[in-house]
């Protein structure tokens, strides 16, 4: 299988008046055809500007200063803006945490599909309708031809979302970015958008990357993770070696914290102290201040280990299986 | 179960529009000709009983708009009820002597959902933390600075941290903050509204393991609203599922979770996302949630249940034991 997505080394900074934040440092993973790739990291981990990279929305004081990105062969860090427009929102496309970023309040929804389907096509103003009441249809929005013409406001916040998965499918994209989406809804109303983000995956061939610090929802999702940590990851492979035999300590004590992994009403297993600030990151492993296995050894560069074919991790000491 | 601590008898919240001269006007002329404006009434929180006893931690699980937050404001005494009666100690707080009234509001305390919303952003730890004991002259003037410091600590902040503004703390520690706050007046109850939502997994388990340890030391009682299944799974006692403004099951833990009754617990059991599951099918309840304003008939979930009859659609089902002491709403049971 040829990856859709191939992530080389990637690194993102930021220089600001308070230093270079290292957001994302040496990041490299790929992703194929149909394949659910889950991206997990906690706040500040740089899963979030991992995805805005890939798909070349860093502003300044941001650059991406390593690296590449390729998309089917084709480094999307050496496009230029006009090039990269051609491909945004229409082979490459993303859902954000909050659907008020995609959505624009003051406009009605049909307005604002029918623009996004001719940015990329010529077609007529009817035909564009059609396909984005297809669209709200396939997402499962009732009655989408009088949806249309609502404003996003008209919307719960699970409608919402769904019309910006609906914005982010109208070109059947190769690759689709999800950030969070699923965050700020309700149990069942996730449930629901799961199911569609699956089906299509499995039906169009779409390569999905699923960036969430929810290990529940990914362990249901994602046929391969990589955890980040402190701008790196720190462990990959597949979901079940990852979530069954974690290696890396971090991985470890983030599975372990897991309610649902503790027995009820007992301490639950806790990593101890916080994520640190990017800001003034030492050399070595940025989880050594937190982890229970370090040693003196760790303010080196940590090697990557492989405990079992495609199945990696950046650390000295890794726990054992 | 001990001695109730909390007991709540027929509650409802209604929220309606509030009418300004000009719409009491508009309301009065439209009333003399004879029409009646459209009423825009939420029943958030629909005829609810319930008692918690002293050291029981009670979870109560429901999506958005079910009225679980409504709820506890009302517990914590934020929010009066539109109707019924609650009873701390078995007293009715709204006939007590003000004095009296004061001293059993003290001891019903609560923790919100955003660390940052709900910590004034103007004052010092010290003063946020410190000020309801101070004004309520709950601590000598001498000893006012060893209190606050064993606040801090139990909380698990550094006092030395205590003139710092909450900017300058991270999320997990501001939620910290608010918690030394609410234990700053020595209550007996606490109601945690989504107390651990907007936090990372690794600093949750730091905040649910503190809320433990909490429970242990100073003996309280815990009211735990949550979207969060597995969080009101591994901490509660007991669980009330919540729809509509309606309690529609309520149980022991392992009970609800074991034999889940009511159709939309398990619906919402079968949805949680579980870390020990394995590339899965997704399915979903079908349907929204729908509006408060106008609720479905009948049953709240007919709609979107899949065993509704035509029952369902025009009589609310009751709250009814069917094993000891797992209640459930719903005429399958009959």
């Amino acid at each position: 299988m040829s990856a859709t997505l191939e992530v080389r080394n990637l690194r993102t900074h930021f220089f600001t008046r308070a230093g270079v934040v290292k957001a994302v440092d040496d990041v490299s993973f790929s992703v194929g055809r149909g394949e659910v790739l889950g991206l997990v990291g906690e706040s500040g981990s740089g899963k979030t500007v991992t995805g805005f990279s890939v798909i070349g929305l860093i502003d300044p004081p941001g650059r991406i200063v390593g690296g590449s990105i390729l998309y089917q062969g084709q480094d999307l860090a050496k496009l230029d803006e006009r090039e990269m427009r051609h491909l945004r929102g229409n082979r490459i496309a993303l859902i954000f945490q909050d659907p008020m970023m995609t959505l624009n309040p003051v406009l009605r929804i049909d307005t604002q599909m029918i623009e996004a389907v001719r940015a990329h096509i010529k077609i007529s103003k009817a035909d564009a309708r059609a396909r984005a009441r297809d669209a709200l249809g396939m997402v499962g929005i009732p009655s989408p031809e009088e949806r249309l013409n609502a404003y996003p406001h008209q919307f719960s916040g699970g409608m919402r979302q769904r019309v910006a998965i609906a914005i982010a499918l109208l070109h059947n994209p190769d690759l689709l970015i999800a950030d969070e989406p699923t965050t700020a809804l309700d149990v069942t109303i996730q449930a629901q958008i799961l199911a569609e983000v699956q089906k299509l995956a499995s039906e169009h061939g779409t390569a999905l990357i699923w960036v969430t610090h929810d290990l529940s929802v990914i362990a249901g999702l994602a046929d391969r993770i990589a955890v980040m940590y402190a701008g790196r990851v720190v462990e990959t492979g597949d979901a079940t070696a990852v979530l069954d035999h974690p290696v890396h300590p971090y991985t470890h004590g983030l599975i372990g914290s897991v309610p649902s992994r503790n027995k009820r009403g007992e301490r639950l297993r806790q990593i101890p102290r916080m994520t640190p600030s990017l800001l003034s990151l030492p050399p070595g492993c940025a989880f050594r201040s937190r982890c229970a296995r370090a040693t003196d050894a760790c303010a080196e560069e940590p090697p990557t280990s492989e405990p079992s074919p495609g199945h990696t991790a950046r650390c000295f000491h890794p726990v054992p299986a | 179960m001990n001695e109730p601590i909390i007991e709540l008898r027929a509650v409802s919240k209604r929220f309606g529009p509030t009418y300004d001269a000009a719409a009491r006007l508009t309301r009065d002329i439209a009333a003399r000709l004879g029409r009646t404006a459209k009423s825009e009434v939420v029943h958030a929180v629909d005829n609810v009983d319930l008692v918690v006893g002293k050291g029981e931690v009670v979870g109560l699980v429901g999506e958005s708009g079910c009225g679980k937050s409504t709820l506890g404001r009302m517990v914590a005494g934020i929010m009066p009820p539109s109707d019924g009666t609650i009873l701390f100690k078995g007293r009715d707080l709204t006939t007590l002597p003000a004095h009296d009234a004061k001293d059993a509001k003290l001891k019903v305390q609560m923790i919100f959902q955003d660390p940052y919303a709900s910590l004034n952003p103007r004052l010092r730890v010290a003063d946020i933390v410190g000020e309801a004991p101070r004004v309520h002259g709950m601590i000598p003037a001498g000893e006012f600075d060893t209190y606050l410091d064993e606040q801090l600590r139990r909380a698990g902040l550094d006092p030395a941290f205590k003139r710092r503004y909450p900017h300058q703390f991270s999320g997990g520690q501001r939620q910290r903050i608010g918690i030394a706050r609410a234990l700053a007046v020595q209550p007996e109850f606490l109601v945690c509204d989504e107390a651990v939502a907007a936090l990372d997994v690794s600093i949750q388990a730091q905040v649910l393991n503190l809320f433990m340890d909490l429970r242990r030391d100073l003996d309280l009682t815990y009211l735990f609203i949550s979207h969060d299944l597995g969080v009101v799974e591994h901490l509660s006692d007991r669980v009330l599922i919540m729809y509509l403004g309606r309690i529609v099951e309520s149980a022991g833990t392992e009970e609800i979770f074991a034999r889940p009754n009511h159709p939309y617990t398990q619906a919402l059991l079968a949805e949680v996302p579980r870390i020990e599951s394995r590339k899965r099918r997704f399915t979903a309840i079908k349907g929204e949630i729908p509006s408060p304003i106008a609720p479905p008939s009948g049953c709240h979930f007919h709609p979107r249940c899949p065993h509704a009859m035509p029952r369902c659609a025009t009589e609310a089902p009751a709250l009814k034991e069917i094993a000891p002491g797992h209640n459930s709403a719903c005429h399958l049971n009959d």
